[in-house]
């Protein structure tokens, strides 16, 4: 894939040239949150306005605020119907999130689609939630050299980096839309224009200079493949291998007054009290050998036991 | 769009053209249509009405939020009544909470013009089902307007005002998801408001004992009729000619997806659900060779049309349930044998991760839900943000029915003598004052045992932090009185009040322990503000002591988003690290952690 067949006329004298002038241009927008995926939107919508086009922004409000899941379809052409873009048919999908980068993939078009994401990771609690011993993370596997060689043009970056590098890693998104400037063929200053017009106004510096180094690390990238992917980012792997370990948790009734602070404390919530007002383990099966219980009972009654099969060790 | 009723004519709209997102459209089209008056509970996704024609200046109309959806629909049928134009905007599941006066208006017929704008969620994005209110509209005798872009949603409100006096009758602007939240550009106009016409005596019209209803009833079939027949050659109903091998009656933003993906079909697109314009649709039907009902949710046009002796297919070949799209559009068709099916897209073989939506870094109720899993209660829950507190890590809800169901539910537990478990409610500030009153003055009256925990955090969060009248504000941001809970409790007959600050851990347990030991209704006020609204709040960020952390996964029960996993691992566990930048420095983590490593940043 050349990038010259990537290139998306959105001004008039491309646009003129394109044969099919009807067909809306489709940019997914997606990431977590708070991270400005509705900003990336909102410029995009501008630039199609500026040009005397139909656009069409849709998103999902709602949950968005509680850390799930934020995605944006803008829509510009000659006639636009559907708010929504189809599976398969996104011309450019920008991720401020790896995973949810992965998790759209399916949107852009096969042949000509443009993947452009942030390799910043946020790990949710939910991923964090294993208590399996020498757990890992269940975090997306899936690597940027796994994936941008797999797609038809795919661009990785550490925007959140270059952000900070800048001085606010809230500028992360504009890295992204000069990135994006680049992968769609136009000039800078009418982004700029946009930009400029829809940031507040003591953060138009950092933006201006977040959106030109965007487009310095696409033209480097776009000059040399192997640039398409920060491979500086250190890449965890999936699973660790892990001894095969249980533990045993020990109660002494006659010392356990009942005050079942291990019964609250418990992370698990492996322990009960009896009818008897005596703490009993409920879910051995669930203890993961914090010791906590040990350490906090007050009368010494609790013991925590480490059973340890070597054999199993991978 | 130039809409002839009657001698009625709406105003073409002007040359401007400004980007606004559906709910906004239909903001600036009752404001266009001269609307003194709009009321409204807020409900995802249809909030950001009310806010919008909030930012009209208040000497043009009055907007505030009333307590719940039917205080708010009643509220504009007063308005109307005394002759001004009024608005009443909701959720779809806030009709539910408004139709017994919706069915009784329906009879009475309007004054000044009335229209509800109600907002379903299909696919329910932020909802608890996806009811289809055009089945509401039926059975209320009421139309149903249904635009498909944000430039009807404008047209369509503003036409709704003439259509309301022209018929006497309330009338529904249905908005979705996807309308009210797509922003594309509108034309506009500018505003006229009618001459008030005052409040005129005519009791067999406007009280409904049972010898005026009896009256009035006929007068909603003959209204049902005169509508059908307007209907015929309105441009509410636009057949728009082409192929000719099949035909689709669509509406909605389901006119959308079939624009996109079969442009040169005969359409016959329907801007109402009810009444529907029988003759139209019986020409159309002739003049095609197959006819397709393209409709999100229930088949409501799909049966209407089977009514009239036409074999109309729909939900043989598109769902009934969920929100469609274009390629669920297209892969219908398909279905149908009306078109080649779309190609396959990329394939890449990934698994997505999960990323449920979690309560927020400092959310006041994390702690609340934390200790009441600790004390094993059995929790009747609500509808708001604590709804998350439903699954892991806090998993401490067992119900969640509707708004203002808690505590009634927990009643109902206590009645039923089979519960062994402390039975507690939990129900925020503004819920609590939607429908929470009345169920906390028969819990009461039952002589029911159980604790209600009034989850106050003084705001509406869930749907983006609306006043409510336990704010001491209203939607202008005017000083407004403010409803004291404990006096209030105190006021119906609850003996037991305790306030407790939900940071504060070991006495937010205390207060629990203690109420639920109380016999009868006792009330826990959790009290702290929302950290997003009215202002986000942003304290010292706390920090790990990695050398000091055992792992252990305490403070990985809160569910916090700031906490992760880091790196080190301590006996086959990850420790933890916490994010400055979106820590707020609640310190609950802090409380909870036993090995006392979590501490600010200094």
């Amino acid at each position: 894939m050349t990038a010259a067949n990537t290139a998306l006329p959105l001004d008039d004298a491309a646009a003129a040239a394109d044969p099919n002038p009807a067909q809306a241009r489709n940019i997914m927008i997606v990431g977590v949150g708070g991270q400005g995926v509705l900003m990336i939107s909102k410029v995009m919508a501008l630039l199609g306005q500026r040009q005397g086009l139909q656009v069409k922004q849709s998103e999902v409000h709602g949950m968005a605020k509680r850390g799930g899941i934020v995605f944006s379809h803008v829509r510009f052409g000659k006639e636009v119907w559907s708010p929504t873009i189809a599976k398969g048919d996104a011309d450019a999908l920008i991720a401020l999130e790896w995973a949810e980068g992965l998790r759209w993939l399916d949107h852009l078009k096969p042949d000509t689609g443009v993947f452009i994401a942030d390799t910043r990771r946020i790990v949710p609690p939910f991923a964090c939630r294993s208590r399996k011993h020498g757990a890992t993370t269940n975090y997306a596997r899936e690597t940027p050299a796994e994936i941008v060689g797999r797609i038809a043009d795919g661009y990785a970056l550490d925007a959140t980096s270059i952000a900070e590098e800048l001085g606010d890693v809230r500028a992360a998104n504009t890295v992204l839309l000069g990135t994006l400037s680049v992968s769609l063929g136009d000039p800078a200053a009418e982004w700029l224009a946009v930009i400029e017009e829809l940031v507040p106004k003591r953060t138009r510096e950092i933006n201006r200079k977040a959106f030109e180094a965007g487009r310095a690390w696409a033209e480097a990238a776009r000059a040399d493949p192997e640039l398409r992917f920060d491979k500086t980012i250190a890449w965890r792997p999936a699973s660790r291998p892990h001894a095969d370990v249980s533990f045993e948790v020990t109660i002494n009734p006659a010392w356990c007054k009942g005050c079942d602070i291990c019964v609250k404390l418990c992370p698990e919530r492996c322990l009960a009290m009896s009818r008897e007002q005596v703490a009993t383990v409920k879910h051995p099966e669930a203890c993961t050998g914090c010791h906590v219980c040990e350490w906090l009972c007050p009368d010494f009654a609790i013991s925590v036991k480490t059973n340890v099969r070597e054999s199993a060790t991978a | 769009m130039n809409l002839q009723v009657r001698d009625v004519e709406v105003e073409a709209a002007g040359t401007e053209s400004l980007p606004l997102m559906g709910n906004e459209a239909i903001a600036r089209g009752a404001w266009e249509a001269g609307v003194r008056v709009a009321a409204a509970y807020p409900g995802t996704p249809s909030t950001e009405i009310l806010e919008s024609l909030a930012g009209y200046p208040a000497s043009d109309l009055y907007a505030d939020w009333s307590t719940n959806e039917k205080v708010a629909l009643d509220v504009a049928i007063g308005a109307a009544l005394s002759g001004v134009r009024a608005i009443c905007t909701m959720k779809h599941v806030g009709l539910n909470v408004a139709a017994d006066s919706l069915m009784s208006q329906s009879y009475i017929g309007v004054h000044g013009g009335l229209v509800l704008i109600v907002c379903d969620d299909p696919g329910i994005h932020s909802s608890q089902n996806e009811q289809d209110t055009r089945l509401f509209a039926k059975l209320a005798g009421v139309p149903v307007l249904e635009p498909s872009d944000a430039q009807e949603a404008y047209d369509f409100t503003k036409l709704a005002f003439e259509l309301s006096e022209a018929f006497d009758t309330p009338v529904i602007v249905r908005s979705t998801t996807r309308l009210s939240h797509t922003r594309s550009l509108v034309r506009v106009g500018s505003r006229k408001v009618p001459a008030p016409k005052g409040f005129v005596d005519q009791p067999t019209k406007t009280v409904t004992i049972p010898a005026n209803a009896r009256r009035l009833h006929p007068k909603v079939i003959e209204r049902e009729a005169r509508l059908a027949k307007f209907l015929e050659d309105s441009p509410l109903t636009r057949w728009e000619k082409g192929d000719t091998r099949f035909g689709i009656v669509t509406g909605a933003t389901s006119y959308l997806y079939v624009k996109e993906v079969a442009p040169t079909a005969s359409i016959l697109k329907l801007g109402t659900a009810y009444p529907l314009p029988d003759e139209t649709i019986k020409a159309f039907a002739a003049s095609v060779d197959r006819l397709i009902v393209v409709e999100e949710l229930e088949p409501v046009l799909e049966k209407e049309i089977r009514g009239l002796g036409l074999a109309a297919e729909g939900k043989a070949f598109f769902p009934r349930i969920g929100e469609f799209s274009p390629e669920l559009v297209r892969a219908g068709l398909a279905k149908a044998g009306l078109m080649d099916p779309a190609p396959a897209p990329l394939s890449l073989d990934i698994e997505p991760m999960a990323r449920p939506p979690v309560l927020c870094s400092g959310c006041p109720h994390t702690a609340t839900f934390l200790a009441l899993r600790g004390l094993s209660a059995r929790v009747a829950g609500d509808i708001g943000c604590y709804t998350l507190a439903a699954v892991e890590p806090l998993r401490s809800i067992d119900t969640t029915v509707c708004m203002g169901a808690s505590i009634a539910n927990a009643t109902g537990m206590s009645l039923s003598g089979t519960e062994t478990k402390p039975i507690v409610a939990t129900i925020g500030d503004s819920t609590f004052l939607h429908s929470g009153i009345p169920p906390l003055i028969d819990a009461v009256y039952h002589k029911a045992n159980i604790t209600v925990v009034i989850l106050d955090n003084g705001i509406t969060a869930m749907t983006g932090g609306q006043d409510h009248p336990g704010t001491g504000r209203t939607l202008r941001g005017e000083p407004a009185p403010r409803v004291d809970y404990e006096k209030l409790c105190r006021a119906v007959g609850v003996e037991s009040v305790r306030i407790v600050d939900p940071y504060e851990v070991g006495r937010l347990y205390q207060s629990l322990r203690e109420a639920i030991s109380t016999k009868g209704v006792s009330v826990v006020i959790a009290r702290r503000p929302c950290v997003l609204d009215p202002v986000k709040i942003k304290g010292t960020a706390l920090a790990v002591n990695a050398a000091g952390c055992v792992a252990c996964q305490s403070c990985m029960n809160l569910g916090c988003p700031s906490i992760t996993w880091s790196d080190e691992v301590h006996e086959g566990r990850h420790k933890v690290k916490i994010d400055p930048a979106s820590c707020i420095g609640c310190t609950v983590c802090a409380q909870v952690c036993p090995s006392d490593c979590i501490q600010p940043v200094h």
